[in-house]
C-alpha cells in the first residue's frame, strides 16, 4: 500500500508539472487543444492526490506502523476518529492536506469556468498547478508522508492527548481550506496581470471562492478559540499566540478585500488595491503555514532543524516579489476609471473600514515578527498580549462604528441633506445604550468597552434599520403583507443581507469580547474537600473527589457546587486526565504521571455570563509513594504496574490533599460564539446562489442559442 | 514494485490527459467574442443593480432628490453605453460571420 | 483647486500619517514589550529589573508545594539552568522539556515570577518537537 501512495503521490507532481506546461504553452500558441489537456491534468491531480490521502487514512486505520507518519500520530488504543484526523497533526499530513485542498479546489474553478474566460484560465491553471508542483515536490523530497519504517514497530506513540478534542479535529483542516481558497482569486488575479485585462471579470468568478475562504477561515479561527476555552484549563479563549495570529491576518485582509472588490466591480476604482489586498492575503496564508511549520517563532536559532521551513520561505519571498513586480509593471493598465468624488459615500466608508483592517493586520504581523526583528536589530523582546490588546482595540472600536455607518450612507456623490434621518434612529440608540451602562453598570469603569458597546448599539439598530426597510420598500411597492414582503426582498439580493447578518454576529462577537476581557472576575481557590470559598456572587463548595484509571488515562474527577445568591446554581465536574508517558526515565509508576495532562474543565454558561472552572489536584503527596513504587517494580511487568496504579490512586481518592481550582465568572463570553454561529450563517447565505444569478446564467444561455441559431 | 505501480499510473493518467491533443486542431474554437460579451453582460447587470439601488435607496429616504436626479442621469448614460457596445459586439460578429 | 493637485496634496497627507502612525508602532512596542532573556544572560546580574525569562523546562525539577509551583528553566541549548519559584495557572501543556515564557525578576538568585504570567508555547508546534524528541529516535 505504502507503495501506491508513494506512486501516486510521484504521478501527481508530473501532471502538476504537465498542467503548469501545457497551459501556459496553451496561452501563448493560443492552442485550444493544450488548454484543455492542461485541465484535464488538474483533474488527474487532484484525483492522483485523493488516491494518497486514501492510502494513508486507511492505514491509519488499519494502524499501519509500517508508515512511520502513523507510528509517530497514531496507536492501536487511540480511537478511531482521531485514527482518522491524525494525519494532520503531522507535517506530512498537513502538507499532504494543503496539496490535495488545492488540487481540489483547482479542479472545482476549472470546472466552473471550463467554457469562459479563456484568456485568463490558462494562466491560472498555470498559477494553481505551479503552486502545487511545489508543494508535491515539498512532500516528495523533504517531508516524505509515505516514508516505512522497517521492521514495524508494534505499536505507535498516539495523538498528543490535548488535541483529543472535536473542535481541534476539524479546526486545522478549515485553516488549511480557507488559506487554498486564497489561492484562486490569487492564481486569477495574476492572470489577470499577465494579460493586462483588469476589468472585474476576474474578481466575480473568484468571489465566491474568496467568500468560501473567509468563511472557512473564520469557521477555522471559531474552533481554534472555543477549543483553547474548552481544553487549555486557562480560561481564554485568545492569546495572541503566533500560530492564532497567523491564521487571523489573512482573514481580516479577506474581509477587506471582500468589500474593496465591491467598489470596483461598481465604481471601476481601488485597482492596484484588490490585486495587491488579494495576492498580500495569499502572502499571509502562506506566512501562516511557514509560521506553524518552521518552527522559527520559538527561536530563530531552531529554524535550521525544520525540513520545510526554507523552502516555504523561498516560496513567499518569490511570491510577494513577484506579484509586486507584477502590478508594478500593469500601473497603467490598473488607472481606476473615475476617482472618490466625496468622503461622503459608500465607497469612502469602504476605503475607511479598508485601511482599519489593513491597518490591524499591520500591527499583528509587526508584533508578530517582533521578537524575531528585535532579535535582529539588538536583543530579543516579547511582544506580549497587553501590548498587542492596547495597539488592535481603537481600530477594533472604529470598525464596529464604521460597520454601522456603511449600509447608511448610499454610493455616489451625495449632499448629504438626506443623511439626518438615517443617522437618527443609530445615534439615538448609541446614547441611550451609553447613559443606561453608565448608570446601572459599571461599564464606565473600562471607557474603551463602554465607547465600544455604545457602537455596537449604533451598528446593530442601523443593521436592523436596514433589515426592515428593505421589507417595508418591497411592501410599498407590491402591496404584499411585511411578513411575505420581507424574505423576498432579502433572498433578492443575498449577498447584501449577509453581509448584514454576518456584521451584526461580529458586532456581537466584539461586544461579547470586550465584555469578557475587561469585567471578568478571575480567582485561584485551594480548597479541600467539603470546604467552601466566596467569588463574587457565587458560593463554591468542593463537593467530591473521585479517580477513575483506565489504560489510555487516568482521571482525577472533582465535583463543584455552585451557588448563586443561596440558591443552586450548578454542579460542575471539572477533571484533569493523565496520559502516560512511553519515557522509561521517569520509572515504571511515574510514567502515568509525568506524561502529557488535560483538563476538562466545568463550565456552566449562560447569556449573562459563564461560570468556569478547572481543576488542579495536588500530586505531590503522591510523590513519595510513586518513588518507592519505581525501585520496588522496577523489574516487574506491566500487569504488576496497573496493579499498582490502581492501588495508589485508590489511596489518594480516600483522602485526597487540598487543590487548586481556577475560577472565572466571564460575562457575556457565549455571545463570542453566538456572534460568530451568526456571522458564518449570514457568509453561508451570501454565498448561496441567488435565484436570480442562476436565472442569468440561464439567460445567457438561451441568449446564446438565439444567435447561434440565427447563424445557422 | 513502486516503479511498476508508478508506471502504470502514469500511463493510465498520460492516456486521459492527453485526450485533447489527439484531437485535429481547431476543433474546440470557441466564441471569440465571448470573453468581451461576458464581461459586457455583467457590466450591464451590475449597473442595473445600481440604477435599482439608487431607486430604493431614493424611496429610502437614504438619497435626497436632487442627489438622486444626478446619480440616476449618470448611471442610465452609462448603462446606455454599456447597451451600445452590446449592440456593435453583436454587429461585429455578423459581419465576421464567414459567408454561407 | 484644481483636482491633480488637490489629490497629490491628499496623498502626502495620508503618507505622512501613516509614517507617523509606523513611528508610533515602532516606538511603543520597543518601550513597552518586555526584554526576552535566556537564563545564561541572567546569571550573574543583578537584582531588581523585570523581564521575560524564556527557555526549556528542565525534566525532573518540577515540584509542586501547596499553591506554589517550583522548576528549572535552561537555555534553548539546555545549559545553565535557574530555579524559579511561581504561582497562579499552570497551561495544561507545560510538563518537563517545553519552551516557556515567564515574567518576573531575579530575587538571591531565584527567578521569582509574577502571578499567572507563566505562557508555554503552542502545541500545534507538537510535531517540531517529536521530531527533535530522544523517544522518537528510538522508534525509527
Amino acid at each position: 500500500m505504502i507503495e501506491l501512495g508513494q506512486a501516486a503521490l510521484a504521478a501527481s507532481l508530473l501532471t502538476a508539472i504537465f498542467a503548469a506546461g501545457a497551459a501556459i504553452y496553451g496561452a501563448i500558441s493560443g492552442d485550444r487543444r493544450w488548454v484543455d489537456s492542461s485541465r484535464r491534468a488538474v483533474y488527474a491531480m487532484a484525483a492522483l492526490t485523493t488516491t494518497s490521502v486514501v492510502v494513508l487514512e486507511a492505514a491509519f486505520l488499519r494502524d499501519d506502523f509500517s508508515f512511520s507518519v502513523v507510528a509517530s500520530h497514531s496507536s492501536t488504543t487511540t480511537p478511531t476518529i482521531y485514527k482518522l484526523t491524525a494525519m494532520w497533526s503531522s507535517q506530512e499530513g498537513s502538507l499532504l492536506l494543503w496539496a490535495w485542498v488545492l488540487s481540489l479546489a483547482a479542479s472545482a474553478v476549472l470546472y466552473l469556468t471550463r467554457r469562459r474566460h479563456r484568456e485568463l484560465v490558462p494562466w491560472a491553471t498555470a498559477v494553481l498547478a505551479g503552486l502545487g508542483t511545489f508543494f508535491i515536490a515539498l512532500m516528495l523530497f523533504k517531508a516524505h508522508p509515505f516514508h516505512q519504517l522497517s521492521p514495524a514497530p508494534a505499536e505507535g506513540q498516539g495523538l498528543t492527548p490535548l488535541l483529543r478534542n472535536w473542535a481541534m479535529v476539524i479546526h486545522p483542516p478549515m485553516l488549511y481550506t480557507g488559506y487554498v481558497m486564497l489561492s484562486v482569486p490569487f492564481a486569477f488575479a495574476i492572470a489577470a496581470l499577465i494579460i493586462r485585462k483588469l476589468d472585474a471579470s476576474w474578481l466575480r468568478t473568484t468571489r465566491r471562492f474568496a467568500l468560501a475562504a473567509w468563511t472557512f477561515l473564520a469557521t477555522g479561527l471559531l474552533l481554534g478559540a472555543f477549543w483553547s476555552y474548552n481544553e487549555l484549563g486557562w480560561g481564554g479563549y485568545w492569546a495572541w499566540d503566533p500560530v492564532e495570529n497567523a491564521a487571523l491576518m489573512p482573514w481580516l485582509i479577506t474581509t477587506a478585500y471582500l468589500h474593496s472588490i465591491m467598489v470596483q466591480e461598481r465604481r471601476g476604482m481601488l485597482k492596484v488595491w484588490n490585486v495587491s489586498l488579494i495576492c498580500g492575503a495569499f502572502v499571509l496564508a502562506l506566512l501562516g503555514t511557514f509560521l506553524v511549520r518552521s518552527g522559527i517563532l520559538e527561536s530563530i536559532h531552531a529554524f535550521g532543524a525544520s525540513t520545510v521551513g526554507t523552502p516555504l520561505l523561498v516560496l513567499i519571498g518569490l511570491v510577494a516579489i513577484g506579484s509586486t513586480l507584477l502590478i508594478a509593471s500593469r500601473v497603467d493598465d490598473l488607472r481606476p476609471e473615475r476617482r472618490i468624488d466625496s468622503l461622503l459615500s459608500r465607497e469612502s466608508i469602504f476605503l475607511v473600514n479598508n485601511l482599519l483592517l489593513v491597518g490591524m493586520t499591520l500591527i499583528i504581523l509587526w508584533g508578530t515578527l517582533f521578537p524575531i526583528i528585535s532579535d535582529v536589530v539588538g536583543e530579543e523582546r516579547n511582544f506580549a498580549e497587553p501590548l498587542f490588546n492596547q495597539l488592535t482595540r481603537p481600530l477594533a472600536v472604529l470598525l464596529v462604528l464604521f460597520t454601522g455607518v456603511g449600509p447608511l450612507i448610499a454610493w455616489g456623490k451625495l449632499s448629504g441633506t438626506a443623511l439626518r434621518r438615517m443617522f437618527l434612529w443609530p445615534a439615538a440608540a448609541a446614547a441611550a445604550a451609553a447613559l443606561v451602562l453608565r448608570l446601572v453598570t459599571d461599564a464606565a469603569d473600562n471607557p474603551w468597552a463602554l465607547v465600544l458597546f455604545a457602537f455596537a448599539a449604533f451598528t446593530l439598530v442601523a443593521l436592523g434599520q436596514e433589515l426592515w426597510r428593505a421589507g417595508a420598500s418591497r411592501r410599498s411597492l407590491t402591496g404584499e403583507s411585511f411578513a411575505r414582503a420581507f424574505p423576498r426582498a432579502v433572498s433578492r439580493n443575498r449577498r447584501r443581507y449577509g453581509g448584514y447578518v454576518a456584521h451584526a454576529g461580529l458586532v456581537v462577537l466584539l461586544v461579547g469580547v470586550a465584555a469578557s476581557s475587561s469585567f471578568q472576575t478571575n480567582r485561584d481557590l485551594r480548597l479541600n474537600v467539603g470546604e467552601s470559598a466566596q467569588v463574587g456572587d457565587y458560593t463554591v463548595t468542593y463537593e467530591s473527589f473521585s479517580a477513575d484509571p483506565e489504560t489510555e488515562r487516568i482521571a482525577f474527577n472533582a465535583v463543584l457546587d455552585v451557588d448563586k445568591g443561596g440558591e443552586d446554581y450548578a454542579l460542575l465536574a471539572p477533571a484533569r486526565n493523565y496520559y502516560p508517558t512511553m519515557d522509561p526515565s521517569v520509572g515504571p509508576l511515574g510514567r502515568y504521571f509525568e506524561g502529557e495532562a488535560t483538563s476538562e474543565i466545568g463550565l456552566k454558561s449562560g447569556a449573562g455570563s459563564d461560570f468556569w472552572t478547572a481543576f488542579q489536584p495536588d500530586l505531590s503527596t503522591l510523590q513519595p509513594e510513586i518513588e518507592r513504587g519505581n525501585t520496588l517494580l522496577a523489574d516487574t511487568g506491566a500487569a504488576a504496574q496497573g496493579i499498582a496504579i490502581l492501588a495508589l490512586t485508590e489511596e489518594y481518592a480516600k483522602s485526597p490533599p487540598p487543590a487548586t481550582f481556577r475560577v472565572i465568572v466571564n460575562p457575556l463570553v457565549a455571545w463570542v460564539w453566538i456572534g460568530a454561529l451568526v456571522a458564518l450563517a449570514g457568509a453561508a447565505f451570501a454565498i448561496w446562489p441567488t435565484a436570480e444569478a442562476r436565472r442569468r446564467v440561464r439567460a445567457a444561455y438561451e441568449a446564446k442559442l438565439g444567435r447561434e441559431l440565427k447563424r445557422a | 514494485m513502486e516503479f511498476l505501480l508508478a508506471l502504470a499510473i502514469i500511463v493510465l493518467v498520460a492516456a486521459f490527459v492527453t485526450v485533447p491533443l489527439r484531437r485535429r486542431a481547431g476543433w474546440g474554437e470557441g466564441d471569440p467574442f465571448e470573453a468581451e460579451r461576458a464581461e459586457l453582460d455583467a457590466r450591464k447587470q451590475v449597473k442595473y443593480r445600481e440604477i435599482r439601488d439608487a431607486e430604493a435607496d431614493r424611496a429610502s429616504g437614504k438619497l435626497s432628490e436632487e442627489d438622486f436626479a444626478r446619480l440616476d442621469r449618470e448611471l442610465r448614460a452609462e448603462a446606455i453605453a454599456i447597451l451600445r457596445r452590446l449592440d456593435k459586439l453583436d454587429r461585429d460578429e455578423e459581419s465576421r460571420r464567414p459567408a454561407g | 483647486m484644481d483636482p491633480v493637485r488637490k489629490r497629490k496634496i491628499r496623498l502626502v497627507v495620508a503618507l505622512s500619517a501613516a509614517v507617523l502612525l509606523a513611528a508610533g508602532l515602532v516606538y511603543t512596542s520597543f518601550s513597552a514589550s518586555t526584554e526576552a532573556r535566556e537564563p545564561s544572560e541572567v546569571i550573574g546580574s543583578g537584582s531588581g529589573e523585570t523581564y521575560d525569562l524564556t527557555g526549556k523546562v528542565v525534566p525532573g525539577t518540577i515540584e509542586r508545594t501547596d499553591e506554589k509551583l517550583d522548576f528549572r528553566i535552561s537555555d534553548r541549548d539546555g545549559s545553565d539552568a535557574l530555579p524559579v519559584t511561581y504561582t497562579g495557572t499552570v497551561p495544561d501543556p507545560f510538563r518537563d522539556g517545553r519552551e516557556v515564557i515567564v515574567t518576573g525578576k531575579l530575587e538571591g538568585g531565584t527567578f521569582v515570577a509574577e502571578h499567572d504570567s507563566l505562557i508555554t508555547k503552542c502545541p500545534s508546534k507538537f510535531q517540531d518537537e517529536a521530531e527533535a524528541d530522544p523517544e522518537h529516535v528510538i522508534i525509527e
